[in-house]
């Protein structure tokens, strides 16, 4: 299990980077935490003729919060983000689900630009961002331009990213006051790929009802999904258990999973029932907790 | 005999070595003008060659050499029978060895096809892509009830029905039994094992010495012995010529044994036609194809029984997936069958099985062996009697259990070593008794249980008692020797993959020698240090070699307290040997240190008196008449979480009685790793096939081994009851903590989650979430939303 | 296809070297066969059995999924790095003795590695935080019982001499 053979290109700036990129287009790629790309290029599944080592670029590093967001530069790596200060007070949901993503030694490497530009749709990464209404930023040799998530995830593996753009920074907006989150998942061992995973957000207006909910999947379809009729059904509500039912009976008709060696479509869908009952009863509390109504 | 180390956990002398990265593994071997091997394995599962091209492979910078079938001439030849068949009455057994490179088929995903010679791994691995292979593909060998059909496609042309082998093997007369019963239990059974999956992977590196005209081979293999007469043979070499050394070796687990891998026999000759060293590492995505594996069973089995629960007879009649060839004969399935009778009074019995010939990698014995099938077989029945009967699982077994004033015990059938199956020693109750109190199994039963489900905590217990001969023939030899400087060297011809042999085995020379144990060095598995042997398999390594190293240190004592008469002029009774020297008793200052009889001993002037030899030395070998029966029951308490169907194991059990114990800390260190192959067997890992033969999960994201957050803190217990079959009453045991894992899942899950009241019975291994969502809803499984596989 | 070589300067267990390394050599090849410093196994080469994991600037990483021309410039340990064959073992690696923490052996320098690294940044685990730590790391050989009991041996002598 040895990579083919390829050019190296250990890129000093990023201007280095998107140029090498425009020059060698489809065949090069851009190798950030190697924790998706390396073990690919080990089974000769991929066999760039490029790789661009984007890991020297300070630029593309760091969280920073302003008054309306945290922004993420797409190589901060996993066990940064679960080091930090900001994620730790404002995205709970993201800390919840670090964890669940492969061993401690890949987290000390994986990026989490790769991680979503790779958009493998049963990773945890895709799915929050979404669910968190997230943006991500990218960068060619000739400008940049945002993209929402919902328009980033185009399919398995692919992303609305043009050959020649790189993922810069991904941005999370701030959560409204009085939200709870939750994300949970049920996989084979600890640290595998989910076999479904839900996110769920759930903010409560000052009398406690519910204002919005954003329920978010992974393992479910081809892409992260968003299942907006279920989470639309609380709203303005109490939400009582029984309509938490109502909502996870909806979102299991809203995903789309395809099944794999672990998991049978029907149990994918069993357990985004489950799930999304899950999730929101303890995004729910929580939402109560922090209004001050538990 | 002083007992210093000889049952004391003694911390292990090979540590040192491993924890300082010091230790010589396969791949560590680097050579002068070392050259790399890659294979050009098969992507399908079976076709008919049409033509090989492997022009363009050899006109790439690198390479050195590309051979297939053709290429290698006369050479080119079946394997060896590892084990043949044993002497049962009517008996059926085809022999169809495996083959170096395919010529004219291929018969399973993964079979070798060609191998590439190059300057480095990388550039051979390029150049497989450079092979033109054309293929007639031919239909499929998969289901092993449709490979018997007369219509089915042949893994070996002239082989019908793919029958590689059929025996029956009967005890009493089932029928008559049966026909007296109040009641009987029909069910089928699946049992699918698994691949061993060390995590060093196999590796062969070869080198010929021209001038010296020797060959050595660094092998992972458990059994070099076996590999260098083999290897000698097929070169046309005299064994002397031959050294095979395996280094140490990254855990083994039995498919690390099976003889030839085409590579074994490939890489020692192409050294020699080159005349230039040569590597060959598996890589992990090999390893799932070009290893063995150990697979599926399919039981249809009876049990009759009295209304209060006692056995009358077992029948069964099963189906052994071999894949595409059969080098080690019946092993596995054998085990199968005698293992079912396990430790209860079973006076009748009637088995059948089939091996059938699927095109999927071979089957050879992984650490259980079939005895996990036959395990899981009886203890179901025994779950299903006792509800049906509705009499506790734990009485049941208590009350069929073989008493203690029945041993020896004859199970009269022909076991894996040609041997009638006999139980040399055993006390099981006692064993059943510690594991249900650790357990706390009447506890739970009493009320327990029913107070958690009414916590909403779905929680069960599952227990399971097993046997397995060990420590089987047909011997093991070990070389002692005082060395000038005092220390001891000891050598056999074993291999050894972690089992702790470096200590045990020095345990053993210490004590009759009078040394520290880390003045004892250990050689193992170099074929120039110790010239004969069989190998590590069947848990045998600690009772044959073991006792082999305890003969050949008596003989060396003797010749040192002979030496030491003579030295002081008093008798042999008078002396004492401790801490390295031998002294008199009761004489301060009387003493003279080993190392100085050693020298002694090998005179430089003078002779060496007729009937006598030089130096303080001794080989022995140990040849079991029969094989041990070590015995233990399981318990374990999971908790399932009843709408993901994901479970944690809360408390596990292992109580065992393998006879004496050399050393308790590695015995524990067996138990906790056989258990964790045995979870991992149970709920976790699956070698999933597509109906072509292609592995969906060949991959170790994807075959899911145990993390230290699957498998639990154990408790262990044991009891001993020493074998009257070896000096030291030691048995094996090597594997026992791998073998009752499905049984105890199955229990544990069904009374976690109060299956039978649903009319869901667990038959089958592995389990899964998945596979119990399935159960649990077949109506939507049906609905075309089952899983693909 | 270009398959060009790069100059590399890594510092590996204090020791400085300059290399010539083809672009697609893999670190864990590299140091297993180019430096000969081969403590560190090789089991995957897919990221999942962990035996490869060295310390990438003091941070377990898996060496089969970086490529040498990665570690230019960077400082590398290996399990080489922890007690010469002389010298008294480390506080973990005399637990593991103490504790039999490996039978094979195979993937203790990988074990070593990773936990080394946990226990400077966690004095005093928790039996569930040792087994999550130790997720990443497969043995095939313990069932990690001994392993995880090492461990917390090594933590509490390692408070104790603190
Ligand atoms: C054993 C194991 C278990 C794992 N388990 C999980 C898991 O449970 N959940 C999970 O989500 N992931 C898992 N992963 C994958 C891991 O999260 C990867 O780190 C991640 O998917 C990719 O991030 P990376 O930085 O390593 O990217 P790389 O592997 O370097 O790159 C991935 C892809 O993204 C491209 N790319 C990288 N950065 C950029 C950029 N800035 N702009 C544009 N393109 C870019 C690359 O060209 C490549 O195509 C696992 C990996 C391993 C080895
Ligand atoms: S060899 Fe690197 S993780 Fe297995
Ligand atoms: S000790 Fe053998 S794999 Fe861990």
């Amino acid at each position: 299990m040895k990579p083919a053979p390829f050019r190296y290109i250990a890129a000093r700036s990023l201007d280095e980077a998107l140029a090498a990129k425009v020059q060698h287009g489809e065949d090069a790629r851009f190798l950030a935490g190697g924790q998706s790309l390396v073990p690919a290029m080990n089974f000769r599944l991929a066999q760039p003729t490029v790789l661009i080592d984007i890991n020297a670029l300070a630029e593309l590093g760091g969280v920073r919060r302003d008054a309306h967001a945290i922004r993420i530069g797409a190589l901060t790596r996993y066990y940064q983000l679960e080091a930090d200060a900001h994620v730790a007070a404002h995205q709970k949901l993201l800390g919840e689900a670090l964890p669940h993503i492969a061993h401690p030694q890949i987290r000390n490497r994986g990026t989490l630009g790769g991680n979503l530009a790779h958009a493998d749709p049963a990773s945890e990464m895709p799915a929050l961002v979404l669910t968190l209404g997230g943006r991500l930023r990218a960068k060619s040799a000739t400008g940049e331009r945002w993209i929402a998530a919902d328009d980033f995830f185009v399919g398995a593996l692919t992303t609305a990213l043009a050959p020649d753009e790189l993922l810069a920074e991904i941005e999370l907006p701030n959560l409204p006051a009085r939200t709870g989150t939750c994300f949970m998942e049920v996989a084979r061992r600890r640290g595998d790929f989910a076999l479904m995973g839900v996110a769920a957000t759930v903010t409560l207006d000052p009398d406690g009802r519910c204002l919005e909910t954003r329920l978010g999947y992974c393992g479910a379809g081809d892409r992260p999904l968003l299942a907006t009729e279920a989470a639309a059904s609380l709203v303005g509500g109490n939400v009582t258990a029984s309509d938490i039912d109502a909502a996870a009976t909806l979102a299991q008709r809203a995903i789309d999973p395809s099944g794999n060696q672990h998991a049978a479509i029907g149990y994918q869908r069993h357990l985004a029932g489950v799930l999304t009952r899950r999730t929101l009863q303890s995004a729910l509390l929580r939402a109560r907790q922090s209004a001050g109504h538990a | 005999m002083t007992t210093r180390y000889f049952g004391a956990p003694v911390k292990r002398n090979e540590d040192r070595r491993l924890l300082t990265g010091q230790a010589l593994f396969v791949d560590d071997v680097e050579l002068p003008g070392l050259l790399h091997a890659a294979l050009l394995r098969s992507q399908v599962a079976h076709a008919r060659i049409k033509s090989i091209d492997v022009s363009a492979a050899r006109q790439r910078p690198g390479v050195v050499a590309v051979y297939t079938a053709e290429d290698l001439g006369a050479y080119w030849q079946p394997g060896p029978l590892l084990v043949p068949p044993p002497p049962i009455a009517g008996i059926v057994f085809n022999q169809r060895c495996q083959v170096p490179l395919a010529k004219d088929k291929i018969r399973h995903v993964g079979e070798p096809v060609a191998i590439v010679i190059a300057d480095s791994r990388y550039i051979a691995e390029d150049a497989l892509a450079d092979i033109v292979l054309d293929l007639e593909p031919l239909p499929v060998v998969v289901d092993l009830e449709k490979a018997l059909k007369d219509n089915s496609a042949r893994v070996h042309d002239d082989v019908r029905g793919n029958v590689a082998a059929h025996v029956r093997q009967t005890k009493g007369n089932y029928a008559q039994a049966a026909a007296k019963a109040d009641h009987i239990i029909r069910r089928r059974f699946t049992y699918d094992h698994g691949a061993s999956q060390p995590i060093e992977t196999r590796g062969v590196v070869a080198k010929w010495d021209g001038r010296a005209n020797q060959l050595t081979v660094w092998d992972t293999t458990q059994a070099p012995v076996f590999i260098r007469n083999g290897l000698a043979g097929m070169l046309g070499l005299s064994e002397r010529q031959v050294r095979v050394i395996a280094p140490f070796v990254g855990g083994g687990f039995g498919p690390k044994i099976m003889m030839f891998y085409p590579e074994e026999v490939l890489v020692p000759w192409i050294a020699m036609q080159l005349d230039r060293p040569v590597k060959w590492i598996e890589d992990r995505l090999e390893h799932f194809f070009a290893t063995s594996h150990e697979r599926s069973q399919i039981h249809d089995a009876e049990i009759a029984l009295t209304k209060d629960g006692r056995i009358l007879g077992v029948r069964d009649v099963f189906l052994h997936d071999t894949g595409a060839y059969d080098p080690y004969g019946l092993t596995v399935p054998i085990n199968s069958q005698c293992t079912l009778l396990g430790p209860y009074v079973i006076p009748h019995y009637d088995s059948t099985f089939t091996a059938v010939f699927t095109n999927l990698p071979i089957v050879t014995p992984y650490r259980g062996a079939g005895r996990q099938h036959g395990v899981f077989v009886i203890e179901r029945l025994m779950d299903i009697a006792a509800r049906e009967l509705g009499i506790d699982r734990a009485e049941i077994r208590r009350l069929n259990l073989i008493p203690k004033d029945a041993f020896p015990y004859d199970n009269e059938i022909i076991y894996q070593d040609f041997a009638p199956l006999g139980y040399d020693s055993g006390d099981f109750e006692p064993i059943l008794d510690k594991a249900l109190a650790a357990i706390g199994y009447d506890e739970f039963v009493r009320g327990g249980q029913a107070r958690l489900r009414e916590q909403g905590r779905h929680v069960g217990i599952g227990v399971a008692c097993y046997v397995e001969g060990t420590g089987i023939g047909p011997y093991e030899g070990a070389k002692v020797q005082v060395q000038a400087n005092g220390k001891v060297s000891l050598a056999t011809g074993i291999g050894t993959q972690g089992q702790g042999h470096f200590t045990s085995f020095a345990q053993i020379a210490a004590d009759q020698l009078g040394v520290d144990v880390r003045n004892v060095d250990v050689v193992t598995g170099d074929t120039d240090q110790f010239y004969w042997g069989a190998g590590t398999f069947a848990s045998r390594g600690a009772v044959v070699a073991g006792n082999a190293v305890n003969e050949a240190s008596l003989v060396v004592r003797r010749k040192i307290l002979k030496l030491a008469s003579e030295h002081f002029e008093c008798a042999e009774e008078d002396l004492e040997i401790a801490n390295g020297e031998v002294s008199i008793v009761g004489v301060p200052g009387r003493s003279v240190r080993l190392g100085e009889l050693a020298v002694k001993a090998n005179p430089m002037r003078g002779a060496v008196k007729p009937g006598t030899e030089p130096g303080l030395e001794a080989t022995a070998y140990f040849g079991p008449p029969g094989g041990t029966t070590a015995a233990g029951v399981h318990a374990m308490m999971i908790e399932v979480d009843p709408e993901t169907l994901t479970l944690e194991i809360l408390k596990y059990v292992v109580v065992h009685d393998c006879g004496t114990v050399i050393n308790p800390l590695i015995l524990a260190g067996q138990s906790h790793g056989g258990v964790a192959q045995g979870i991992g067997n149970a709920f976790y890992e699956h070698l999933m096939y597509d109906t072509q033969g292609q592995l969906l999960n060949a991959s170790l994201a994807d075959y899911l081994l145990p993390t230290a957050l699957e498998v639990p803190r154990m408790i262990l217990d044991h009891t001993v009851t020493p074998s009257p079959l070896n000096p030291l009453g030691i048995k094996g045991a090597g594997e026992a903590g791998a073998i009752p894992g499905g049984a105890l899942f199955a229990q544990a899950i069904e009374d976690a989650l109060g299956l039978a009241q649903k009319g869901v019975e667990l038959r089958e291994i592995p389990l899964s979430p998945n596979r119990l969502w399935e159960l649990l809803n077949p109506d939507a499984a049906a609905l075309g939303e089952a899983s693909p596989s | 296809m270009s398959n060009e070589r790069h100059t590399i300067v890594v510092t590996v267990n204090g020791q400085r070297y300059a290399r010539e390394v083809e672009s697609r050599l893999l670190l864990s090849d590299f140091i297993r066969h180019d430096l000969l410093l081969a403590g560190t196994h090789v089991g995957c080469e897919h990221g999942v059995c962990g035996a490869c994991t060295v310390q990438l600037d003091g941070l377990p990483v898996r060496s089969c999924l970086m490529f040498a021309a990665q570690a230019d410039g960077h400082e590398i340990r290996t399990v080489e790095a922890l007690a010469s064959p002389q010298d008294e073992f480390h506080p973990l690696q005399q637990a593991m003795h103490d504790a039999h923490g490996l039978q094979c052996g195979y993937c203790t320098p990988g074990i070593l590695m990773t936990m080394t690294a946990f226990l400077d940044a966690h004095p005093s685990p928790s039996e569930p935080g040792v087994r999550e730590a130790l997720s990443g790391n497969l043995c095939r050989c313990t069932g990690y019982q001994h392993i995880v009991d090492a461990v917390l041996l090594a933590a509490e002598r390692m408070r104790g001499a603190r």
